[in-house]
């Protein structure tokens, strides 16, 4: 149950951040909610709360930073592994060091509780919405920002909005796939879906579509295997792109760059 | 024990002998990513290398063999697959993905024991064998001497591809070559300071030299003494504090690229005029 | 269209075709070219000029026809050709000064390090003078504007003083002055080192003055001659295939019924 409103919100995310070029943005997140959560551990607060300080305190540093590419790529990288380097501190501080390291990286969701269903159910659901009360702007600067500056969008504002709407779709992903696996997650349906159709209502419907059928499939394997649910949804989620990439050679030219200077 | 008994004892030797080979190939292979615009490319490598260790572990064979044998067949796979894969991201990103749900299978497979997991994703230098410091050798002299030779042809098809493709200079085969070398080169960064944190050691340090210096050079230079500077650190102070090596490496390494944009911004600040809009000349 | 009987001529094409991914894109080309002349090469998009210059090159193989180039095969890394491509955009942050890409036309395809020596400084100096860009030689490439990185490219092709320099598209993101710049620059460079020039250009008219004679390409087919003889209603509807009408006002050339 958990697993499926998570699923949605991901995989609406996950097109926006593939249109967007953001895909290593959405790496970089999932790496800094591990140090957030580690950090959370530690000072002895659910990791949900550390999850949320520090992806959303980063996705707001990301939206800031860089504004060409190629800079844009090392300065997230180095946020992320700076994050990354705080999380390994933080987890050898603690004593429970590598196993609660296991679970926060790689996921545990056959072991939620009734509570955290609620919460993670609430928290995708605020995103959902979040994500339908932007989504005509934030296409339409996605796909032409200039105009769209133009015609008044505040271009900037919704990048950073949005990248915040990634962080907590991170923080509540975390708990089904782990932090990383999150893009499999985000960018697996988007990216497939994309290769698909290029009409955006479509691509998103069979991004969702695509999302939730890994989970369940996932969970379903996983409950019956001892392999990790993550595994599963990774590999089903690589599986299904990688015939539909190689058969189908729909190429947009620069797809997943198609905004350059916004983030 | 002071910092010279430490250094009697053969793990911390091996740890400064791995180290300061590593650090020295990252420093000049990062400076080629940078230029090339891989980084995204760099940390798949790492992420398959995770599952290729893992893979390794599981048969048990040694991990670094193990790293090795899956990144150059993924690397080659790349090559064969894209131009120079820049922008790519979202291919790049799936195979990424895939590989980490591999090697978390793999590692589920062999052990339920999480401190391996730990190790393998952010480093374990002070756990480093003999054998593994004769590997590493070997393979970073084979990296050392290729980019010795193909220096001035990777520079400038790197830099200016149209024309160096017309000079005689076979671009695609570079790229393949060059992403083989990336692949040998993170496998061994994934020793040093672990699959995740591999930007850390590969691409920070060239990213802040190219910030100070636009010289091929002397930014190939700094980017090597940065790598250098941070390694030796991070060991030095892991010993000393008890801390992961990589914590100290990834804090250093951060450091030096903050205060390279912030120099670089106080230093040249003519350097950040706006950039021109191609149709507009002045 | 007769083109003159040349002594030795630098490039010859005859009866060339180019079948590229099934698409004939050269059909029965024929050219001869002179050392030294001044060529402004002209056509429609997708005509096949871009094809041309890569044939020079020997970056693509004729499917049929004899070319030579300085009396041989073309083979790829011809150091006797400079090659100026099309203005691309650099990216302002790329960590590179001037002179060291202008470096890469003197030696950047050869293995190994390379040792910085003081004849070669001088060579990549004299070749940015030459462009009248050797105060830009320290600078990062990035910062410069589209008409200074196009200056050295040009220095860059100069280095291993060539006998043919192919420049694609030259003029195409400048403005009308730096035009006029480029154009006196690019025909200097041309007249002093008795260099065969080839220029793709989308307006021959601010070449009237300088060129020799046009190449025009259309449908895979060519025209050779000087601008009069070849930009006409005649030859151009004959080229193109359709009816084509060419007014000349105040001394230049203007296409009505096609692109340019």
């Amino acid at each position: 149950m958990a697993g499926s409103v998570v699923a949605v919100a991901a995989a609406l995310l996950g097109y926006f951040l593939v249109i967007r070029g953001l895909t290593f943005a959405g790496h970089a997140l999932s790496n800094v909610g591990f140090a957030g959560a580690a950090g959370a551990v530690l000072v002895g607060i659910p990791p949900v709360y550390g999850l949320l300080i520090f992806t959303v305190g980063a996705s707001v540093i990301i939206s800031l930073i860089g504004k060409q590419i190629r800079e844009r790529d090392v300065a997230v990288g180095v946020v992320m592994t700076f994050a990354l380097g705080l999380g390994i501190l933080f987890l050898s501080l603690y004593n429970g060091f590598a196993e609660r390291a296991y679970s926060i990286l790689f996921g545990t969701i056959l072991g939620i509780s009734r509570d955290d269903v609620i919460v993670t159910a609430i928290f995708s659901s605020l995103i959902i919405i979040g994500l339908g009360i932007l989504a005509r702007p934030l296409m339409f600067s996605s796909f032409d920002s200039g105009v769209a500056e133009a015609r008044g969008v505040p271009v900037r504002a919704l990048g950073v909005a949005f990248l915040i709407l990634v962080a907590l779709a991170v923080s509540v992903a975390v708990q089904v796939v782990g932090i990383l696996l999150i893009f499999t997650l985000l960018v697996g349906p988007a990216a497939t879906a994309n290769r698909l159709t290029s009409q955006p209502a479509r691509a998103m419907l069979l991004a969702i579509f695509l999302a939730l059928a890994y989970t369940w499939l996932g969970i379903l394997l996983a409950a019956n295997t001892v392999w990790p649910v993550s595994f599963f949804i990774a590999t089903l989620s690589f599986g299904v792109y990688l015939p539909v990439r190689l058969l189908s050679p729909r190429w947009w030219g620069s797809e997943s760059r198609v905004a350059n200077d916004t983030l | 024990m002071t910092l010279f008994d430490l250094l009697r004892q053969e793990f911390v030797q091996n740890a400064f002998l791995s180290g300061t080979i590593i650090a020295l190939v990252s420093g000049i292979v990062g400076y080629f990513i940078i230029l090339r615009g891989q980084a995204f490319a760099t940390e798949t490598l790492s992420h398959v290398g995770f599952a290729g260790a893992a893979g390794a572990a599981l048969i048990g064979v040694n991990s670094l063999v193990g790293m090795f044998f899956l990144t150059v067949i993924t690397a080659t796979g790349m090559g064969a697959l894209g131009k120079r894969l820049k922008g790519r991201d979202v291919e790049v990103g799936m195979v990424l993905s895939f590989m980490l749900g591999l090697g978390v299978l793999f590692l589920s497979l062999y052990t339920q024991n999480a401190s391996h997991a730990v190790n393998l994703l952010f480093g374990s230098i002070l756990s480093v064998t003999r054998e593994d410091v004769v590997l590493t050798i070997g393979s970073s002299a084979f990296v050392l001497i290729t980019l010795i030779v193909l220096y001035r042809p990777l520079l400038f098809a790197s830099l200016d591809p149209i024309v160096a493709e017309a000079r005689g200079v076979s671009v695609q085969f570079l790229s393949i070559l060059f992403l083989l070398i990336l692949a040998l080169t993170v496998s061994q960064a994934v020793e040093v300071v672990g699959t995740l944190l591999v930007f850390a050691l590969l691409i920070v340090p060239a990213a802040s030299a190219v910030h100070l210096t636009s010289r091929p050079f002397s930014a190939l230079i700094l980017a090597v003494a940065i790598s250098l500077f941070s390694t030796w650190g991070g060991l030095v102070l892991s010993l000393i504090g008890h801390q992961p090596a990589s914590f100290y490496i990834v804090a250093i390494t951060s450091f030096f690229y903050v205060f390279s944009r912030v120099f670089r911004r106080f230093y040249y600040p003519r350097r950040y005029r706006e950039p021109l809009h191609p149709s507009r000349e002045i | 269209m007769q083109d003159l009987k040349i002594h030795n001529p630098a490039i010859v094409l005859e009866n060339v075709d180019v079948h590229l991914g099934g698409l004939a894109i050269l059909n029965g080309v024929n050219l001869s070219i002179g050392a030294g002349e001044f060529i402004v090469v002209l056509g429609p998009n997708g005509a096949g000029k871009t094809t041309l210059l890569k044939l020079l090159l020997g970056l693509i193989r004729p499917s049929a026809g004899l070319l030579q180039v300085l009396d041989r095969t073309p083979k790829r890394g011809n150091q006797a050709i400079g090659y100026v491509p099309q203005h691309r955009v650099i990216e302002p942050e790329t960590p590179i000064r001037t002179r060291d890409l202008v470096g890469f036309g003197l030696d950047g395809h050869r293995w190994g390090i390379g040792w910085p020596t003081r004849s070669r400084r001088e060579r990549i100096d004299r070749a940015l003078k030459e462009v009248d860009a050797l105060s830009l030689a320290d600078s990062p490439v990035g910062l410069l504007s589209g008409g200074e990185q196009q200056r050295l490219m040009i220095a860059q092709a100069l280095l291993t003083d060539p006998q043919i320099l192919l420049l694609d598209e030259p003029l195409a993101n400048l403005d009308l002055a730096h035009q006029q710049e480029a154009v006196s620059l690019i025909s200097r460079i041309c007249r002093t080192r008795g260099v065969t020039t080839l220029l793709v250009s989308h307006d021959v008219n601010p070449l009237l003055q300088v060129t020799d004679r046009v190449i025009f390409l259309a449908r895979g087919h060519s025209a050779i001659g000087a601008p009069a003889e070849v930009i006409n209603g005649e030859t151009l509807s004959r080229l193109y295939g359709l009816p084509v009408e060419v007014a000349k006002v105040m001394d230049r050339f203007f296409v009505v019924g096609a692109e340019l």
